[in-house]
């Protein structure tokens, strides 16, 4: 079931005028912003398939900047992210690639950096404002948003799996899905952690507490 | 937990309940949420809908392109002066969703119902049923969760994403939704609210996706007004004790099954439909040119 809840479908409550390529490109955008933990300093997002033809018309690029700029999909300020994107030296480049074929219509990769910090995810907005992660720093994930999940951006070091997996616990959560990917050992690593309850604001924080953890990010 | 809509009203009438308290007790099941907090955030929603139902009558909205603003202000005029061919309360469900849609074309704050582009249609109906049943707070936002789980069906089974199933996924939705929706509203029973959603959509079938200079802007805000005043139709059909030949499962799955068929040039992409016309070619040039839409963005 992609969709769990009513609210997934009476609502997002939101800054028009599209759910998929205005608050669900907010989403992808922010998912990017939340792994890299801080603000991007240079982003380039390729656009695909309708976001490549359609993205000036419905404001994609304004959303997926200010979803880089940490707003949610109903910020008033949505519709100035570009402005205060200059204003703030956050450089974003879009490139329509309306040539490369694609799985889903509504798809975005975002290349982000700020300082030594650099970030790639492809992300897809599927419907009503929901979006899925296909992709994060070339790990091929399928995250399709059918239960709410957590990615945790890591050091590949003795322990980090089992000291999330132990908070996950104290807060009497299921864990339904686990699947971790590194690129070399002993260096970056991804945890994607699928859950059946739904995660609420405190569990991120204090895995972002943990040592070895770089960022956290909740799809829900 | 229904995957189907015949299984969503075998538990509404096993349990004797409405589809708006099997959706209520389904959402509890799901997120652990007390019904309280959902009962709320159902509440906020519907705030939102009156907010943005209120600003598209009351201000002079207009989009950046000025493709879209004022025709539901024009309309609720035309009603107020009496000599429509239709009724007050079909026009006015009819003005309702227009207004939202042109406050969401302004990029102003609306509820996803199931999407923005169609975010027109429960609202219009719901509000524009309000004046001739009179229901209570709780039976408004009852209604929204009857929509909702209506859309839920559809949204799990098919697509509500007009890039991947046309127009039919998003207006054509939310018109089934709004036709369940208004036959609880009015009284009806699960069955029937099941015929209405299944002769709303079966209406839509077919309906592309082609927002001029891919805005959502033209033909959206009026195919969210002809939503609103089929799903008012249908709904007072099945409470006529009209049936749908087709089982609403069934008109679900071939909306699937018709948006797969359909071409990307009518699937949101602005290259077919209306926005291929000379005159949708023409707006599109108008508005964009060869510049970029904003500041500090370069394309390729």
């Amino acid at each position: 079931m992609k969709y769990r809840s009513v609210f997934d479908i009476i609502g997002p409550v939101m800054v028009g005028p599209s759910s998929s390529h205005t608050a669900g490109a907010a989403k992808i955008g922010r998912m990017a912003r939340k792994l890299l933990g801080v603000r991007p300093e240079q982003a380039v997002v390729t656009l695909y398939g309708s976001f490549a033809e359609t993205y000036r018309g419905h404001g994609t690029d304004v959303a997926i900047a200010a979803g880089l700029l940490d707003f949610d999909e109903s910020s008033q300020q949505l519709p100035e992210a570009l402005k205060i994107a200059e204003q703030v030296g956050m450089h974003v480049r879009f490139e329509a690639d309306t040539r490369t074929p694609v799985d889903q219509p509504n798809t975005a990769r975002i290349s982000i950096a700020a300082g030594e910090r650099q970030l790639e995810l492809v992300g897809v907005s599927i419907g009503g404002g929901k979006i899925e992660i296909t992709e994060v720093n070339g790990f091929s994930i399928s995250l399709s948003g059918s239960n709410p999940a957590l990615l945790v951006l890591h050091h590949d070091k003795y322990g980090a799996v089992a000291e999330v997996a132990g908070l996950i616990a104290q807060h009497e959560m299921n864990i339904s899905y686990m699947e971790v990917s590194r690129q070399e050992k002993g260096q970056l690593a991804l945890m994607i952690i699928q859950t059946d309850e739904e995660i609420g604001e405190e569990l991120p924080s204090e895995i972002s507490g943990l040592p070895n953890i770089l960022n956290v990010a909740v799809l829900s | 937990m229904f995957q189907t809509v015949d299984e969503l009203i075998k538990m509404a009438s096993e349990q004797r309940l409405s589809i708006s308290e099997v959706m209520i007790r389904t959402e509890m099941e799901t997120t652990g949420k007390s019904r309280e907090a959902i009962l709320s955030k159902m509440a906020d929603q519907l705030l939102v809908m009156e907010q943005a139902v209120h600003r598209g009558i009351h201000e002079d909205i207009k989009s950046r392109s000025g493709l879209s603003g004022g025709d539901a202000r024009l309309l609720k005029r035309y009603i107020e002066g009496g000599q429509m061919l239709s009724g007050s309360v079909l026009l006015g469900a009819v003005s309702n969703a227009m207004a939202t849609n042109e406050v969401n074309a302004a990029m102003g704050t609306i509820c996803a119902t199931p999407t923005a582009g169609s975010a027109g249609v429960v609202p219009g109906v719901l509000f524009g049923l309000k004046n001739k049943l009179n229901p209570t707070h709780e039976a408004m936002v009852n209604f929204l969760f009857t929509a909702g789980a209506f859309g839920f069906v559809i949204a799990n089974n098919a697509s509500i994403s007009g890039a991947a199933g046309g127009c039919q996924a998003e207006i054509g939705s939310a018109t089934g939704m709004a036709a369940a929706a208004a036959v609880e509203m009015a009284g009806g029973t699960p069955e029937q609210s099941a015929h209405a959603m299944a002769i709303a959509l079966g209406n839509m079938l077919g309906l592309i996706c082609d927002p001029v200079a891919g805005l959502v802007e033209a033909p959206c805000v009026k195919r969210n007004a002809i939503g609103a005043s089929n799903a008012i139709v249908a709904a007072d059909m099945a409470l006529a004790g009209i049936k749908s030949i087709i089982p609403c499962d069934e008109v679900i799955d071939a909306m699937y099954r018709v948006g797969r068929m359909m071409p990307t040039a009518l699937r949101e992409t602005a290259l077919g439909g209306l926005a291929d016309t000379k005159t949708g070619r023409e707006l599109k040039k108008r508005i964009f040119g060869s510049a970029p839409s904003s500041s500090g963005v370069k394309e390729q």
